[in-house]
């Protein structure tokens, strides 16, 4: 084969045609070793991703059952206080940066959206493998910073002061980390942006766009217009470190209040990089299983645009108790109010989804499911901190601990759990073991309450969060959360042994187990190197369940292929 | 036997999940004690959040999950389900609701806010030298940390102030607060006395002008249902009155270092007769203390410094972290 392989698209689009670089044969399969070199198929980007990031996960899970064992009891006697506060901040950082940001836009997204649209690649596929590449170095750096200064302790939001003064190499190590892996997401999503907007197969209309890439597309917009902004605040941080400037040191005329606005423009939206792409899976996840079209396509389209859009107006709500003045704390109540409007439409068009399916409970419909029942407290839950005067009394205080991890574990991570269940087949072309799926899904599910649910009466009684000593007033709603982090901890291993036992000696799947419509199960499961033979045509929506009933279903994928 | 309709069932299930979300709304004995005049405030705000977010728990979730099983797949049955895409009126219902609930917390939360004392820019604290007097702590910490230290140079504009009640009116007491590694230090510019623990008598408008020597630290009472951070270099300020008799929890809720959890004092809430006492006592106790004192305090590290006041004012969390 050639070097250059010409394509069937529609003038204007060569930037898609894939160059294997450094490679004369083009290969049939990819072998193992390719998933380990930098190749530039956006499925083996993806697979990379996903990996790292799982690996990423079980790190940041054990800092976080290290922390729970800790705080077991009200003093300080298992953890240094410094190596807690290590660990609490690279928990989070880990599980953000390394864990849910790589595996839902750069995993799911990479390895779906060409699919979903009927491309090759991606657009920039050389861009798209660079960005990968930088989040091992990124990771590296990050665990090197235990080594140099026992890791940075000043909480994933490294607020100056105590950032300028608390183990400043660790800190640093953690800046680049972050700029590193900001970067990456840059790369990633105008790679997004463009590969959604101009290379989906032209018999593709864009109310057939699959669900997820409308809200890969909003993440990305969201990505790069508020992660430069981080990284110009990380870099001045840096510069307060190292080079004598003085932009957040207070007693040379610096001002810390200016961190906070820089790093919250961005790390609010965040939180909507890592629900947004998850709302996508859902989108996917939920009619196939229930065997229903997606109730209210064009709303849940364009709730993703307008969570991104009113997502930027919102940062301050994380600094009603800093140096804002009062006026600031009453827009920023009623902006994020707002937003949750948009994000009940999304959840009110999943719950009528359900009516009149017929729901197969699935591994990934489990979690899918959970998700919905679990983002319903955390959503309600956010609306109260929303409120000023109220906030005012929770703010850094466990409440908001319950509340994140609501949104975040019960949240993010149920959804990539859903997805995994729900493409395995197609990205290995084996199907997961059920019955392990389901002991995973129920540990998970207790687990998470057990955990989370007790930590808003803590934060309502009295006990501010990230502390590793309390007062014994709160030590046996304590005890009970950290036996949920235990079970949560336990619930792992299932999924693990799942993932690695499937992979080798699972049931094959065929190309569309689920029986799904979107163009990603037109294709061999695993997808051949360049996706398809021949590009499909696509003749009915996505989501098209029950509307050709009269029709034997594998007719209308046949169709769909030809 | 004659089937009830649906329209019926949805009827009472309504009425029943209204008259539980107003029940769980008045008595979920979520928070702690009130002792603020801000805290009745506060939580009658979050009883109708938790009255709203009661109702919608309970439709949306038993929502899921009578359609989970309702709608579940039976056996052999290959088909798909009915190809419904949406039903505008019903979308326009489910996005309005929202929209009316979200912008009604929005203005009852600008209110509540402001009768709290939120919206107040103003300064009415009663003035002071913005020098602590007499203390020579403080010059010796500004010569050793070269940080501005307590007083702030301008009257803070950011933070709880004067509750709509009380508008233009200053406080009746000022206290000057400093937080630092791992420690609250509490001033009272006009008596000249210094605490560990903060003490104010039951019904007086207080205003505290927090201050911070090295890192961004936040001061909270959960019972008086009221935080402000204190801010190197921004001065900012919480007012509030105190209504109940008693020692409450002060926690600093912004991470500040390895001991952050341990940095913990109290507010002493004493009757105004009392009150008076402690200050009387307090500021003879702490006159014989710096007659006690000869050394030069330039000659000696802060920590040695310190040490004779830390004794004596109990702070245990700087002695033992260090």
């Amino acid at each position: 084969m050639t070097l250059e392989i010409p394509r069937n698209h529609p003038p204007g689009n060569e930037a898609s045609t894939v160059v294997v670089a450094g490679t004369t044969h083009h290969p049939q399969a990819w072998k193992w070793y390719h998933y380990f070199t930098f190749n530039v198929d956006h499925k083996v980007i993806g697979i990379q991703y996903l990996v790292t990031a799982f690996l990423f996960y079980l790190i940041g899970g054990l800092m976080a059952v290290a922390m729970r064992a800790e705080l077991a009891t009200p003093d300080a006697d298992l953890l240094e206080p410094n190596l807690y506060n290590a660990f609490m901040t690279n928990h989070g950082t880990i599980m953000i940066f390394f864990w849910i940001v790589p595996s839902a836009i750069g995993g799911f997204g990479n390895f779906l959206v060409p699919l979903m649209v009927g491309a090759r690649d991606m657009a920039f596929p050389k861009l798209n493998a660079i960005a990968f590449w930088l989040n091992p170095p990124a990771g590296l750096l990050l665990l090197a910073s235990f080594f140099f200064g026992g890791g940075s302790q000043s909480g994933w939001t490294a607020y100056p002061p105590l950032s300028l003064v608390t183990a400043p190499t660790a800190q640093t190590l953690w800046v680049l980390a972050i700029v590193l892996v900001g970067t990456s997401s840059i790369l990633g999503s105008l790679n997004f942006v463009i590969t959604i907007l101009f290379m989906k197969v032209p018999s593709m209309k864009w109310d057939q766009v699959p669900l997820f890439c409308w809200a890969i597309l909003a993440t990305s917009v969201l990505a790069l217009v508020s992660t430069p902004v981080l990284a110009a605040g990380l870099i001045l941080l840096l510069f307060d470190l190292h080079f004598g400037t003085s932009f957040f040191k207070p007693d040379a005329g610096g001002n810390v209040v200016l961190y906070q606005h820089l790093f919250w423009f961005y790390s609010h939206p965040a939180v909507y990089l890592m629900i947004l792409p998850i709302f996508g899976i859902m989108s996917e996840v939920i009619p196939v299983h229930a065997r229903k079209p997606i109730f209210g396509y064009k709303a849940i389209a364009y709730s993703s645009l307008a969570i991104c859009l009113v997502g930027l107006f919102v940062w301050v709500h994380h600094m009603f108790t800093s140096g804002t003045p009062g006026w600031m704390r009453m827009f920023f109540t009623i902006s994020t109010l707002i937003v949750a409007v948009p994000t009940g439409v999304k959840i009110f068009g999943w719950v009528a989804t359900l009516w009149g399916g017929k729901i197969r409970f699935t591994s990934a419909m489990l979690f899918a499911v959970g998700l919905l029942m679990m983002f319903v407290l955390g959503g309600i839950g956010g609306v109260t901190l929303g409120t000023a005067p109220f906030d005012v009394h929770v703010h850094d205080t466990y409440y908001v601990v319950g509340h994140f991890h609501y949104v975040l574990f019960g949240g993010s991570v149920f959804g990539i759990y859903a997805g995994i269940y729900h493409w395995f087949p197609k990205i290995t072309g084996r199907m997961m073991n059920e019955t392990l799926g389901r002991i995973h899904f129920i540990l998970t599910f207790i687990g998470t309450n057990l955990t989370f649910l007790p930590m808003h009466e803590l934060g309502l009684q009295g006990m501010p969060r990230r502390v590793a000593m309390y007062d014994p007033q709160f030590t046996s709603i304590n005890e009970i959360c950290t036996i949920g982090a235990y079970v949560l901890g336990i619930s792992v291993i299932p999924f693990t042994i799942n993932i690695l036992w499937s992979w080798v000696a699972g049931k094959k799947a065929g190309d569309n187990p689920w029986n799904a419509m979107t163009l990603e199960w037109t294709t061999s499961s695993p997808p051949l190197i360049e996706n398809w033979e021949v590009l499909p045509v696509v003749t009915h929506g996505p989501y098209d369940y029950g509307v050709h009933n009269a029709e034997v279903q594998t007719a209308t994928v046949t169709e769909a292929s030809a | 036997m004659q089937q009830i309709p649906v329209s019926l069932l949805t009827l009472v299930a309504g009425v029943v999940i209204t008259l539980f979300s107003l029940w769980v709304g008045q008595h979920h004995s979520l928070l702690p004690e009130q002792a603020s005049q801000q805290a009745p405030l506060v939580d009658g705000f979050f009883n109708i959040m938790v009255t709203i977010a009661t109702a919608l728990f309970v439709v949306v979730e038993g929502t899921i999950l009578i359609f989970l099983w309702k709608f579940r797949h039976r056996q052999g049955d290959d088909t798909d389900g009915a190809p419904v895409e949406g039903n505008l009126p019903l979308e326009v219902f489910w996005t309005a609701i929202p929209t009316i609930i979200v912008i009604v917390l929005g203005i009852y939360s600008v209110d509540v806010y402001g009768r709290m004392g939120g919206l107040d820019t103003h300064n009415h604290a009663p003035s002071h030298v913005a020098q602590m007097p007499g203390t020579a702590l403080a010059a010796t910490w500004n010569d050793a940390s070269g940080m501005e230290m307590a007083a702030p140079v301008n009257e803070p504009e950011i933070g709880i102030g004067a509750a709509s009640d009380r508008p233009q009116k200053p406080a009746d007491l000022a206290v000057d607060v400093t937080g630092m590694q791992f420690a609250w230090i509490f001033n009272y510019p006009d008596s000249g006395v210094m605490s560990s623990e903060l003490h104010v008598p039951v019904g007086a408008d207080v205003q505290l002008n927090l201050a911070a020597t090295d890192v961004i630290h936040s001061l909270w009472v959960p019972q008086f249902r009221l935080k402000q951070d204190a801010i190197p270099g921004i001065p900012t300020k919480l007012r509030f009155v105190a209504t109940k008799v008693g020692n409450y929890p002060i926690v600093c809720t912004e991470l500040c270092g390895g001991y952050h959890g341990s940095m913990r004092s109290q507010v002493v809430v004493h009757t105004p007769a009392e009150f008076e006492s402690w200050l009387a006592e307090n500021r003879i106790a702490q006159q014989e203390l710096k007659q006690a004192v000869a050394v030069n305090p330039a000659e000696l590290s802060t920590s040695d410094f310190l040490a004779p006041y830390t004794q004596k004012m109990g702070i245990e969390s700087i002695v033992h972290s260090h």
